[in-house]
């Protein structure tokens, strides 16, 4: 074929008028094989490789004019998705309908890390606006070529490129390549997963021209799932598909040494599965395999219990070798020196449980594999990583493997999906059929990766005036990544680890983010080793804001009772030591917000059992900044505490779309007072106890705030930082500091479950 | 095994099953409707919800064998988007779900309740919906749809 066949919509005689904007757009000396190679060298029919160095990866314009954005993150349900689909249209100028963003299929797009660190627009956001910016100059560039003006008269509407001065001087995008793909290499920066970044020539638009970003626009995936016509990851079914139905140990570490197969030899077709601690059944139909879980007789070992029981696991923290410690950020004066000559030391300790993702629904995982290919179906929000554990687990390479996110159950970091997908595929390994594997309840409450329990102790030093001197800050707790926070390695999943493969855990917790200063201050965090190797249920990782919660509930509660010791005002005392200007505008609009009286807590004029308080906590994350106060009453004769209003100011840089941002925060605040009154993953000396609803208690509609009021910061001028996570921080803090406001009484362990509170009320 | 006819969203299925199976399991895979969810099997969620002769039932412990002739509606069969339940309206307005896995349980235990109960007060809306799980904490929006369909049936 030659280049002139390939370019039919090109007439000879436009292409040679097009010469001279070649010169000026493109600065290569033109003969007519270079006027015809414009359009060769930025669009081809065949789509190159899935590499991150292609525009291709990123964009396409279809034949229609529609614009497909291959997003390698995630939208777990925050409405993500129509953010990035608002920055590619605004920097391809196309109307925001024009675009579906797709995502999650390694097939169709590069591993930009799926959902992580609340950084889908952060990072994976500023990748597809840098790439719909190269799109459009690519599109303007062929544009000039097609309509023989140079390239700086052209501009975009509506996804026509067009001359400034002559609107009839134009070609649509669709035109120009719809249907084709962009063939144009991008300066990737060799990363891939959250780092992955990738621009072209291209700079992307100035704020002050932004007509789809910042607008409010609501999301079109709502109506699909409020009429059933949402499929998720649960409801994926293959011709020949096996149901799949795993059991786990009644002691963590326990192995099966008898499988009594004839005990489900009337349930038909039933079969079992058994590698090591591995154990599996499988059927033709749903049912049978559930029948054939409760009915298989398995002789377990004898194991030791792994775990000290619940009421010493703080103590255990406390005993435990340092594995790791690490000073975060910089340590600023002598804080050792400041201790000795202080006039007065204040020192607290604050405890945190693991807690449990305890998704809406166990994880479920479908894997085929067929003619050496493997494809699995799978709510994971990291499915690039899942191809790579998926190829590591059967043994094949990673371009073998596909993996595709269906929606799923909720996620919140790294929960028991990453899991399914693995058994799914020991599964339909061993059966030579595809298999859908669903966990149970008790499975996902019980055996999902856990954020990890921490012990928090801080002390602060003043001088005879009352002036905080020095500030220290130390966690110490199990590390958020014994597993790693995907199911990249089957070192970091139970299909692995039940299989004899070692736990290889890493070391990672965190400090406060936050802007206070002191003359000397010194934030660390010790990690300690899991409490058993292989197949814990008690193994921690990633769980929504990895370790968020539990540092600032430490720290903003010891903040408050710095300020509580020195009889101030607790934002009075804040904005005496916060240093970051956006900071302390972030911290005055919640009060402003909130109508804030200054004075210090606790209030001393309320009797009766009845009692009101309000608390204030702030936090950073990542760029992010976010207060709350809260306003929370509390029945102390019943111990029930109702989390009654939540202000909260929010500043994350530029705003993408103010209305998903409304409902992000609202859900992290919801979800946070759930972590911060009920959430606890209970055990005794052998496994977890807590196993489903009722032992595993989350927030209940009718304890729902009666008010959640958001005063959103925008700053266009500030590239943006993530929203997904940053507001579940301060709750727990805000909502301890307005306890003790209302009962002058502070309660140092989460949660604040109605016993709790009774009992440090009494 | 046994036979039986169950009447779902108005049309009649005959199947063949254990008549211990729960009804969930024969509307996922017998009847073939993705909607009702599996979520706890012990009815503590509320993700596998659909209504019986109108009132809000879990499908994931009721026997498929206690239907008997009792009509069954599924979220699918509540509402279409040209024909909206009103709660189904309010949802998509209010803009609720995040994940929806758990849109069953509210959803039609919601309008089960609003059929009987047409002004509704807060507190009756919340007590009507205790239990029911959301994990993606979207009660606010829930409540607010629930209070606008409530506006749009009263």
């Amino acid at each position: 074929m030659t280049k002139m066949e390939k370019s039919a919509h090109f007439s000879r005689r436009s292409l040679l008028k097009a010469a001279g904007a070649l010169v000026v757009s493109v600065g290569m000396p033109i003969g007519l094989d270079a006027v015809l190679g414009i359009d060769e060298a930025f669009a081809q029919g065949t789509k190159p490789p899935l590499t991150p160095d292609q525009l291709s990866s990123y964009v396409a314009v279809n034949a229609d004019g529609t614009v497909s954005a291959f997003f390698g993150k995630m939208d777990m349900g925050q409405g993500l998705f129509v953010a990035i689909g608002q920055m590619v249209a605004e920097e391809l100028d196309v109307p925001f309908k024009s675009v579906r963003v797709i995502m999650g299929d390694t097939a169709t797009s590069v591993n930009q890390g799926g959902a992580s660190g609340s950084t889908g627009v952060q990072l994976g956001g500023k990748q597809m606006r840098m790439a719909a910016a190269e799109a459009r100059r690519v599109l303007i560039e062929m544009a000039a070529v097609k309509l023989g003006v140079p390239a700086d008269t052209l501009t975009v509407t509506d996804g026509v490129v067009h001359a400034k001065t002559d609107a009839t001087k134009k070609a649509s995008y669709a035109e120009l390549i719809g249907g084709r793909y962009f063939n144009v290499q991008l300066d990737w920066n060799k990363e891939i997963g959250n780092a992955l970044y990738a621009p072209g020539k291209a700079k992307p638009k100035d704020h002050k021209d932004y007509k789809i970003v910042g607008q409010p626009i609501a999301r079109e995936d709502i109506a699909p799932t409020v009429y059933a016509q949402q499929d998720f990851c649960t409801d994926v079914k293959l011709p020949g598909m096996l149901h799949g139905r795993m059991l786990r140990p009644p002691t963590g570490g326990a192995l099966p040494l008898k499988v009594d197969e004839k005990s489900i030899a009337d349930i038909p077709d039933a079969k079992v599965v058994w590698d090591k601690g591995f154990l599996g059944v499988v059927a033709e139909k749903e049912w049978d395999a559930i029948k054939a879980s409760q009915k298989l007789k398995v002789e377990w070992s004898v194991a030791k219990p792994p775990f000290p029981n619940q009421a010493a696991l703080y103590d255990h923290i406390r005993k435990a070798p340092v594995r790791k410690r690490e000073i975060g950020g910089k340590e600023s004066g002598n804080v050792d020196e400041a201790f000795k000559t202080a006039a007065r030391v204040i020192e607290a300790e604050y405890e945190w449980p693991f807690q449990s993702h305890a998704c809406m629904g166990p994880a479920c995982a479908t894997v085929e594999i067929k003619d050496g290919n493997v494809t699995c179906w799978t709510g994971s929000q990291k499915p690039h990583f899942v191809q790579k554990g998926l190829a590591l687990t059967l043994d094949v390479a990673p371009e073998k493997v596909r993996a595709i996110w269906v929606v799923g159950p909720g996620s919140y970091g790294r929960s028991d999906a990453d899991d399914a997908a693995m058994d799914a595929a020991v599964l339909a390994k061993a059966t030579g059929r595809p298999v859908r594997v669903q966990y149970t309840r008790e499975q996902a409450t019980g055996w999902d990766p856990k954020g990890p329990a921490s012990v928090h102790r801080a002390r602060a030093a003043m001088d005879a005036a009352g002036k905080v001197v020095a500030y220290e800050f130390t966690s110490k707790g199990f590390s958020r990544i014994d597993v790693n926070t995907n199911g990249g390695a089957p070192w970091d999943t139970l299909a692995g680890q039940l299989r004899d493969v070692a736990l290889k855990s890493g070391d990672g917790f965190g400090v406060p983010a936050e802007s206070y200063e002191f003359a000397n201050k010194r934030l660390a965090w010790e990690t300690i080793p899991p409490l058993l190797d292989r197949g814990s249920p008690l193994r921690s990782s990633h769980l929504r804001d990895p370790v968020g919660p539990q540092v600032h509930f430490a720290s903003e509660s010891f903040i408050d009772e710095l300020a509580a010791a020195l009889a101030l005002d607790p934002i009075e005392f804040r904005l005496r030591h916060v240093k970051d200007a956006r900071d302390i505008a972030l911290i005055k609009a919640a009060a402003e917000k909130a109508g804030w009286q200054p004075r210090p807590s606790p209030r001393r004029d309320q009797t009766g059992s009845k009692v009101s308080g309000r608390g204030i906590a702030y936090s950073q994350r990542n760029g992010t900044r976010c207060a709350i106060v809260a306003e929370v009453d509390i029945d102390r004769a019943s111990g029930k505490i109702w989390a009654r209003k939540f202000t909260v100011a929010h500043d994350c840089g530029q705003i993408i779309n103010p209305d998903g941002l409304r409902h992000a925060i609202e859900g992290n605040i919801v979800q946070g007072v759930s972590r911060t009154l009920w959430e606890e993953v209970k055990f005794d000396g052998r496994n977890v106890t807590s196993i489903d609803w009722m032992t595993y208690p989350i927030l209940d509609i009718t304890e729902t705030p009666e008010q959640i009021e958001i005063v959103l910061i925008d700053h266009p001028e500030i590239a943006p930082s993530g929203a997904g996570e940053p507001s579940i921080r301060p709750v727990a803090a805000a909502i301890a500091n307005a306890i003790f406001d209302a009962t002058g009484v502070r309660i140092r362990r989460v949660p604040f479950s109605p016993d709790r509170v009774k009992q440090s009320l009494s | 095994m046994a036979r039986m006819n169950l009447d779902v969203n108005g049309k009649a299925h005959a199947i063949e099953v254990d008549p211990d199976m729960p009804l969930l399991y024969a509307l996922r895979n017998d009847v073939g409707l993705n909607n009702p969810h599996y979520g706890c099997g012990l009815a503590q969620c509320g993700a596998c919800t659909v209504h019986i002769d109108g009132q809000s039932v879990r499908s994931c412990v009721t026997p498929v064998s206690a239907v008997g002739n009792g009509k069954i509606v599924t979220l699918a069969g509540l509402g279409t988007p040209d024909n909206p339940h009103p709660i189904q309206k309010a949802y998509v307005e209010e803009q609720v779900p995040q994940c929806g896995y758990c849109i069953n349980g509210w959803v039609m235990t919601a309008a089960a309740f609003l059929n009987q109960n047409k002004k509704p007060s807060d507190a009756e809306i919340k007590e009507a919906l205790a239990g029911i799980k959301c994990r993606c904490g979207t009660h606010m929006g829930i409540l607010r749809a629930v209070k606008r369909a409530a506006e749009m049936m009263g």
